[in-house]
């Protein structure tokens, strides 16, 4: 079949939410470890601030990107009438 | 969809109503249980009443949920709502390695060891974003179905097979090892009866009900295996911090222990025995540089204090030791070279402990970038391995649609992480509790639990009075990583039944990634070679069969094979996440994100991922070195865990390269990508959804 306009649109919108939040996937997870021993300097709770995140802060942002995913497309299925219509 | 009479809604609602009522029958039996030990009930009867309950109570899930229908055996029937997938995979995804050894790792290696936290759970990330919904749209079977329907032939699905079937064979023995340690270790039982016993558990489950039956157990295991691993840890918190969250607040317990750290390193009576060591350690590696010339003086040395004493009419009880230091002198120089290979390996013990929260430590800057390089390395494989494992991925296929697949990652990740940021904490409170109650206290009233584990598992806890004052010093001390979450309990003043709890805890994450990894492996038989590949005629009753029999087959293979104790259990699972980051991620993701890719660029891809991997490996981890593969430097210093780091980008470029190389897929499969990138296409009459 031929994808319309809308089609290609829903895509494009799509990548740019994997886009942003796989960037900042990226920063919590591989800027934070590079950076560690510097972050470590700084304290949060009683934390080193390096310690911190790699124990707790970076995993409860990948909870958090998750959840936005599944909302922002929920979202963005209903607005381009993608959905699945209701299962419930 | 809106036709059918079964609803999701309802479904949820009784699901919900049978596991509230589960989790307080569960309470109740731990509560009754507590009553019997103070009534005087035995810790082996309290074991056994733990294992035969709980693993009674997986096999009747199994039991009730049995069936020989096609999509109930290999997808649960597609009706798991997002919240108990995102249980279930939890629990698929936890193994005996997770709930025993991660917190153990943390307390050896501090901040070095959060790097398996981040990767095994910042993977999800990768499950979310590039492949679950997009599986879920696919909807078939099996990881190796979505090959090759999107990269054509059975080459690729073959591939996909012996990946697949490689990494979750690797990963099952070393769940089914876990099964077997912990029942020996609570109930008495020998390790092979505990291998069977445990066994047993999992083939009935998964046997009877396939994908439904297993998915089921899991979200019961995952019960279990929080309730087990939080209650030790809520006690812990409120002796130590004062709130039963201890999770928010231990960041001041960490700088205690860093400040008992530095007090530890500063300690003369501290510093006397780590030079007691540093010494032995040298004397060990002088006698190894001349080991005949030091075996001809060690001898000559113990025979003339023998001559000594017995001319001197030394006392009875002196003559007698030394004449018991003559006869146990090694017989030759090859029995006294192991001696001081021994000796001069307790150079180890001889540092001062390491700072808990420091990052990278090392002698200096060159060795501090290897350490980071090796962290951010070790992250890397895990998740992208998570994000290629078939055992997990195949969950997916479970819920009933594409936006509650995207939901599900959410609540697998969400209740992952209820167990992976409590072990940091355990880690520091466990250190914090024996810096203050252990070191100090003298041999003659050693903490009870600590009295009991020494005496139990010399493995797990040693102390000896090295410098011989009566006091313990914390590098007399040596703890097996295994040690932390299984005396937890003891530890924190809990009766025995909380340890109990705990041995179930651990059962249950071993057994439920078990069982997810059986499956797997006997679909990928079953359902992508037999009936794929060999008979595509065969009838579902037959195919249902025969996956049942190989289910039981290969679990017996692989009982066989970890009867074998075969190497480093880390390893293992290291190496298994390795291999299926470079042989499924790049195909997979790819096969979503880019209409290009074909299969000769997919073909190339995953063999050369695989081979970069494999290769890797092979030249660079000892077991194979010592088996005669030449052996060659690390490049760039990376361990062969992290062989994924070379094998993923290689098997990325070449799927690249040669699909550009080749002629672009045909129009049915570039309108298969374009079916499984919308959740409903309108218009679209490609129809994959299998049941």
């Amino acid at each position: 079949m031929q994808l319309t306009e809308k089609h290609n649109e829903y895509w494009r919108k799509n990548l740019v939410y994997t886009g942003i939040l796989l960037l900042v996937w990226f920063i919590v997870t591989f800027v934070e470890a590079w950076f560690a021993r510097e972050l470590n300097g700084l304290t949060f709770f009683g934390f080193p601030l390096g310690f911190y995140m790699s124990a707790q802060g970076s995993l409860a942002i990948y909870v958090a990107i998750i959840g936005i995913y599944a909302l922002l497309m929920r979202k963005l299925d209903l607005e381009y009438n993608v959905d699945e219509g209701d299962l419930e | 969809m809106s036709a059918q009479a079964f609803s999701h809604k309802t479904f949820f609602q009784s699901l919900k109503k049978y596991y509230a009522f589960y989790t307080g029958g569960f309470i109740t039996f731990v509560i009754l249980l507590a009553i019997a030990e103070q009534l005087g009930m035995s810790r082996q009867w309290i074991g056994y009443w733990f294992l035969f309950a709980t693993i009674g109570l997986y096999a009747g899930i199994g039991i009730m949920s049995r069936t020989a229908e096609v999509a109930e055996y290999y997808v649960a029937g597609r009706r798991v709502p997002a919240f108990f997938n995102g249980m279930a995979t939890g629990a698929d995804w936890m193994s005996a390695a997770s709930f025993i050894g991660m917190a153990g790792t943390l307390f050896l290696s501090g901040y070095d060891g959060l790097a398996w936290v981040m990767g095994w759970t910042g993977g999800y990330c990768l499950v979310a974003l590039f492949l679950a919904p997009y599986l879920r749209k696919f909807g078939q079977f099996t990881i190796p179905d979505f090959l090759a329907e999107r990269y054509g032939g059975n080459v690729v699905r073959t591939i996909g097979i012996i990946s697949a079937i490689t990494c979750s064979f690797v990963y099952v023995v070393a769940q089914i090892y876990g099964v077997g340690l912990i029942t020996s270790r609570f109930t008495g039982l020998e390790f092979g009866v505990g291998v069977f016993v445990g066994l047993s558990g999992i083939l009935v489950c998964s046997m009877l009900g396939g994908m439904k039956a297993v998915t089921w157990t899991q979200v019961a295991q995952y019960i279990i295996l929080i309730i087990a691993y939080m209650t030790p840890v809520v006690w812990l918190g409120i002796k130590h911090t004062g709130i039963p969250v201890p999770q928010f607040a231990y960041g001041y317990t960490l700088q205690k222990v860093g400040e008992l750290e530095k007090k530890i390193t500063a300690d003369p009576k501290e510093q006397e025995v780590r030079k007691i060591f540093a010494d032995r350690a040298a004397a060990g590696k002088a006698a190894l540089a001349a080991p005949d010339k030091a075996y001809a003086e060690g001898k000559a040395k113990v025979e003339q204090n023998l001559a000594g004493l017995k001319t001197a009419n030394a006392p009875a009880d002196q003559v007698a030791a030394a004449e018991k230091a003559v006869a146990a002198y090694p017989k030759d120089a090859a029995a006294a070279k192991a001696g001081w290979t021994r000796e001069s390996g307790l150079a180890a013990r001889a540092a001062p402990p390491r700072p808990h929260a420091e990052a990278f430590p090392g002698k200096d800057e060159a060795a501090r970038n290897t350490a980071r390089l090796n962290f951010i390395g070790i992250v890397f494989c895990m998740m992208f391995g998570t994000a290629a494992l078939p055992h997990i991925l195949m969950r997916y296929y479970t819920t009933p649609s594409v936006q509650q697949a995207r939901v599900s990652v959410f609540w697998s990740l969400f209740f992952i992480f209820l167990l992976y940021f409590t072990a940091p904490c355990l880690a520091v409170l466990a250190k914090y509790d024996m810096f203050t109650n252990l070191v100090g206290s003298s041999f003659a009233s050693l903490p009870a639990w600590a009295a009991a584990w020494a005496k139990v598992d010399p493995g797990l806890l040693n102390i000896t009075d090295i410098n011989k004052d009566g006091i313990v010093q914390w590098a007399e001390v040596v703890i097996g990583g295994d040690l932390i979450v299984l005396a937890t309990p003891e530890i924190a003043g809990l009766p025995y039944v909380v340890s109990g709890l705990v041995a179930a805890g651990g059962l249950a994450a071993a057994l439920s990634t078990a069982d997810g990894l059986l499956l797997t492996i006997a679909n990928a038989l079953s359902h992508d070679l037999y009936y794929k590949m060999i008979d595509p005629h065969a009838s579902t009753t037959k195919r249902v069969t025969i996956s049942k029999g190989l289910l039981v087959v290969v679990a017996i293979i692989a009982a066989y094979v970890t009867s074998l104790k075969p190497g480093d259990i880390l390893f293992l699972v290291g190496a298994a996440f390795s291999l299926a980051a470079s042989a499924f991620f790049p195909p997979l993701v790819l096969g979503v994100f880019w209409k290009r890719a074909n299969k000769w660029g997919a073909i190339t891809g995953m063999a050369a991922g695989l081979a970069v991997c494999i290769y890797y490996m092979m030249r660079t981890y000892p077991f194979f070195t010592n088996m005669g593969v030449p052996k060659m430097d690390l490049w760039f210093g990376l361990s062969p865990v992290s062989a994924g780091m070379f094998g993923l980008p290689v098997g990325l470029i070449t799927i690249f390269i040669v699909s550009m190389l080749t002629a672009p897929p045909s129009k049915e499969v570039q309108e298969l990508v374009e079916h499984v990138r919308y959740p409903n296409l309108a218009g679209d009459t490609l129809v994959t959804n299998a049941a």
